[in-house]
């Protein structure tokens, strides 16, 4: 270029990174509030933890919960549906974990902890009385995303009509394509009646 | 590089038009305008595209998915009011662009096409703003598309079948909104489309200069880069910090408060006036309060609205004077400033209630208005005395910084560039 | 155009002896007004004045007056203990008749309070839900995501209510109100800054219930208006003065007064409807100083380019 200069050129390099430092700079800050629009909003992050009453399930009843746009299903189980996993041995499951966001991700796949929530340091000793029938579980089916039917299926749990996958009472897979247990979500009850999911 | 251009010579577009690309050295600051209009074309497509994906066509939820956009979305509340303060400096841009092109007699041969093609992309812009203004669904946006699609009712027979088509219905309604949202969308691109076309007849022609004489050998040139590159990118960060200071301070000075009010077909605002840089040809609309013949007032106001865009189609023609630049034209650097006083206070009419003295202030606006174009333009050509034109840009160059070569201190080379 | 004129040519005949009406006001008694407004410490009178000379009259009369706002200018900032009174003057008086849809319970948090408190809030209000297993709409206590209730179910019930008249949503009153500032106000604006004419406005109108009006305004107003000089669209409106001294208890200390409750709910106002303002302006700073140190450094480089090259 047509630079006609007498500086020095060290000082002129220097301008000239500088220039173009600062212009990357601004570049890149620039580009960041085009990329940060995509992610949720605050009305969406709003809703990304729910409380829900769970006063009025009896026993042997369900309902189901609209948690970060998937279904959440939240079952009273009876004693016979809670004795039944219990009874089951790990070495029976097709998968042994148990997919828990509330316990680390190596955690075995018993009954006790597929139930537990946040908020019990102990593991399932300091588990209060009559938690144990609670079990809350995302009702996607692990295989293909489907939503399964509940009290259904050869194991008395949910059956995925889609492709025929069969889960037991505490949500595990036993047979059929799907590769893992149905997850649970971080939750915690904050009362007796009242869990609080995300 | 050399592998890609022997299939595809786009490397060497690229360098050949905006790396070597020869520009007269004498281009002051008003000649930075076009860069900063690519500028703001990229921001209005970015920031338009991702409001798009946020924003509801509905006019059911419109409004509320804009302020949805201004309060939950991240960092929607500055792309959104990057968007609409953006459309306002890319008139600001495109004005100073425009009157940059009258002042040193851009439109004249051999660029009549590249002119032409400028009107083009003008118009488009006009139609993009419009239909984005009526996104919002505020009060402003329902009651401003009603009042410019009812100008096509001023035609005879075919003007009501016209604006029903445009509307789909009845009135301004969800159907409206739908294909402004659409075509406000496609158009921008459009915009692009021509706007390479005036790129390319730009660099067929090359620049005019501000002495209007043409380039005579490379002696009158620098290579497009650095130095336009460095020029243009430095009056683009200067123009944008203006933009900053407007976007993040007052972002709501050139907006207008009712479109904070959710469009209700059942009640108008006491004052519908339009975005500011519809203004003048606002004022020259309401300017004909009188019959003229056959032609009723309503008629007659939309054909001089049009009429105002039209005649810049015919301004390479209608100007009889063969020196370029208005520095060398005495009288008519008058009339450019009469002109430029004229269109400004046209755009203070056009926001001021349509009652006495406005009204007739408007009529004369306008009168000046066409009679520059039509009147003064052919006229003063024929008997104007302009200056001695020098022999070439070199010349003028080096007469202004007193017969001078290279290697003088940089501060004395700079200077010149701050006259407009 | 062919409708718009004729009508406005209408309105202006249906206008004129009511603007005679304020030409006489204007010669007549502006003596006694200019003393009036002196002792009050506004300057808006001689604009006043000066309008009902025009052949239509020009709403407001008076022009709002000029507040200090902790929001106002490049370093504007929430004064937080003023939006929380202006939150409660708004729950307290404003909200019996105007809603704010547009404003989440969860965006409170803005005001200094904490999620306890959040929740607390919300549950005081009943949110309409459903449709539950039966089909049934229910009514449930508040949570952060609901947004404020609007206390009627639509606008016509609003108008109905309200003798015709429906009461703005204050979600976004603030800037959807400005009196215009006109030439060359609007050119010094552009410098100072001046972004509160919705604020000033609101403040204005809460607090211009006690002047009296001229004997011609008087006979010109319609019956169930209240006259308010600062009305933007009228002589008078339908809202009759909204509160007096001491209604709404401060905690703090504040005077409980209806010029003090004003500027609070006109603050609170204007958080509501802009609450990224501040956030904004901080924002901007950055950008401004990185733009001009940017353009800084290339004006150096452009000179250092063109040092060589007379142009």
């Amino acid at each position: 270029m047509s630079v006609h200069d007498t500086a020095e050129p060290n000082r002129r390099d220097f301008l000239y990174i500088a220039t173009g430092a600062v212009a990357a700079v601004g570049a890149a800050a620039a580009v960041w509030p085009f990329i940060d629009q995509m992610n949720p909003d605050a009305a969406t992050l709003a809703l990304a933890e729910i409380e829900v009453d769970v006063s009025q399930v009896a026993e042997g009843q369900s309902i189901t919960a609209k948690w970060r746009g998937k279904p959440v299903f939240i079952r009273q189980r009876t004693a016979q549906e809670v004795e039944e996993a219990k009874g089951v041995a790990l070495s029976d499951l097709k998968d042994p974990i148990a997919r828990n966001a509330n316990l680390p991700a190596d955690a075995p796949a018993t009954d006790i902890n597929r139930v537990m929530g946040a908020g019990s340091p102990g593991g399932g000793a300091d588990l209060p009385a009559g938690r144990e029938q609670w079990l809350v579980m995302i009702g996607v089916c692990t295989h293909l995303g489907c939503i399964p039917n509940g009290q259904a299926g050869d194991y008395g749990g949910w059956f995925c009509p889609c492709h025929g996958s069969h889960y037991d009472t505490a949500g595990r897979i036993r047979f059929g394509p799907a590769p893992e247990n149905m997850a649970i979500p971080p939750f915690e009850f904050t009362s007796d009646t009242v869990i609080r999911i995300g | 590089m050399q592998w890609l251009d022997a299939r595809l010579p786009l490397p060497r577009l690229v360098y050949d038009s905006f790396v070597a690309y020869p520009v007269p050295r004498n281009l002051n600051y008003a000649y930075t305008f076009g860069g900063i209009l690519a500028l703001f074309l990229v921001v209005q497509i970015l920031t338009g595209v991702v409001l798009a994906m946020h924003y509801a066509a509905n006019s059911a939820i419109a409004f509320d998915s804009v302020e949805k956009i201004m309060r939950d979305v991240n960092w929607g509340w500055m792309l959104r009011y990057m968007h609409a303060n953006g459309a306002s400096f890319f008139f600001i841009a495109v004005y100073l662009h425009i009157f940059r092109g009258l002042y040193y007699g851009s439109y004249k041969a051999p660029r009549e096409v590249l002119w032409i093609l400028g009107v083009i992309i003008f118009l488009l812009m006009m139609a993009t703003a419009f239909m984005g203004y009526v996104l919002p669904w505020g009060q402003m946006s329902f009651w401003g598309a009603t009042v410019i699609t009812g100008f096509f009712t001023a035609f005879p027979l075919i003007g009501d079948p016209i604006q029903q088509l445009l509307l789909g219905g009845f009135a301004v309604d969800n159907a409206t909104l739908n294909r402004f949202f659409s075509l406000h969308y496609l158009l921008p691109f459009m915009i692009a489309g021509v706007v390479i076309l005036h790129v390319w007849a730009l660099h067929v022609t090359g620049q005019t200069n501000p002495t209007g004489v043409e380039v005579k050998s490379s002696k009158d040139t620098v290579p497009f880069t650095p130095h336009a590159t460095i020029k243009d990118g430095f009056a683009m960060v200067v123009f944008l910090a203006i933009f900053a200071y407007m976007l993040f301070y007052m972002p709501n000075y050139l907006g207008h408060p009712d479109n904070y009010i959710e469009a209700n077909p059942l009640k108008t605002p006491a004052h519908i006036v339009p975005e500011w840089y519809f203004l003048p040809f606002y004022a020259m609309l309401r300017a004909i309060t009188f019959n003229i013949g056959p032609i009723d007032s309503k008629l007659g106001g939309v054909l001089v609205m049009f009429g105002s865009i039209i005649v810049l189609f015919f301004l390479p023609w209608l100007d009889t004077s063969r020196i370029r630049s208005t520095a060398y034209r005495p009288m008519y650097k008058i009339f450019f400033w009469v002109f430029v006083a004229n269109a400004i206070m046209l755009g203070w009419l056009g926001s001021k209630p349509a009652e006495a003295p406005y009204t007739w202030l408007s009529l004369v606006g306008t009168i000046y208005y066409f009679g520059h174009f039509l009147i003064v333009l052919p006229v003063l050509g024929l008997v104007e005395t302009p200056k001695r034109l020098p022999g070439s840009i070199t010349e003028a160059v080096l007469a202004k910084s007193g017969g001078g070569g290279g290697g003088r201190p940089a501060g004395a080379a700079a200077a010149p560039d701050t006259k407009g | 155009m062919k409708k718009l004129l004729p009508a406005l040519l209408a309105a202006g005949l249906a206008f004129a002896p009511m603007g005679l009406a304020f030409a006489q006001d204007g010669q007549g008694p502006t003596e006694n007004t200019a003393a009036e407004e002196a002792a009050v410490g506004t300057d808006a009178s001689v604009e006043a004045a000066e309008e009902g000379h025009a052949a239509t009259p020009h709403y407001p009369i008076r022009h709002p007056e000029q507040m200090d706002w902790s929001f106002a200018g490049p370093f504007g900032h929430w004064d937080i203990a003023q939006l929380q009174r202006g939150l409660k003057v708004y729950k307290e008086v404003c909200a019996a008749c105007h809603g704010m849809r547009l404003v989440a319970f969860r965006n409170l948090d803005a005001l200094g309070y904490n999620e306890d408190q959040v929740k607390a809030f919300a549950a005081e209000y009943t949110v309409q839900d459903g449709p539950n297993g039966d089909g049934e709409m229910f009514d449930r206590p508040g949570i952060p995501s609901d947004y404020f209730p609007s206390p009627f179910p639509n606008s016509a019930a609003a108008a109905a209510a309200n003798n015709g008249a429906a009461p703005p949503d204050f979600s976004l009153l603030a800037k959807a109100r400005a009196v215009e500032r006109g030439f060359p106000t609007f050119v010094f604006d552009l410098f100072s800054q001046y972004q509160e004419a919705g604020p000033d406005y609101i403040h204005a109108l809460l607090t211009g219930y006690d002047e009296q009006p001229s004997p011609e305004v008087e006979a010109s107003l319609q019956p169930g208006t209240y006259y308010n000089p600062y009305f933007i669209s009228g002589p008078a409106l339908a809202m009759p003065p909204p509160i007096s001294d001491d209604q709404v208890e401060y905690a703090d200390g504040a005077p409980q007064t209806v010029d003090q409750y004003s500027r609070d709910v006109s603050a609170f106002m204007m958080w509501a409807a802009e609450p990224h303002l501040v956030e904004r302006k901080a924002t901007g700073f950055v950008v401004m100083l990185f733009l001009v140190v940017f353009a800084g450094l290339l004006f150096v480089v452009k000179r250092r380019v063109w040092a060589g090259t007379p142009h």
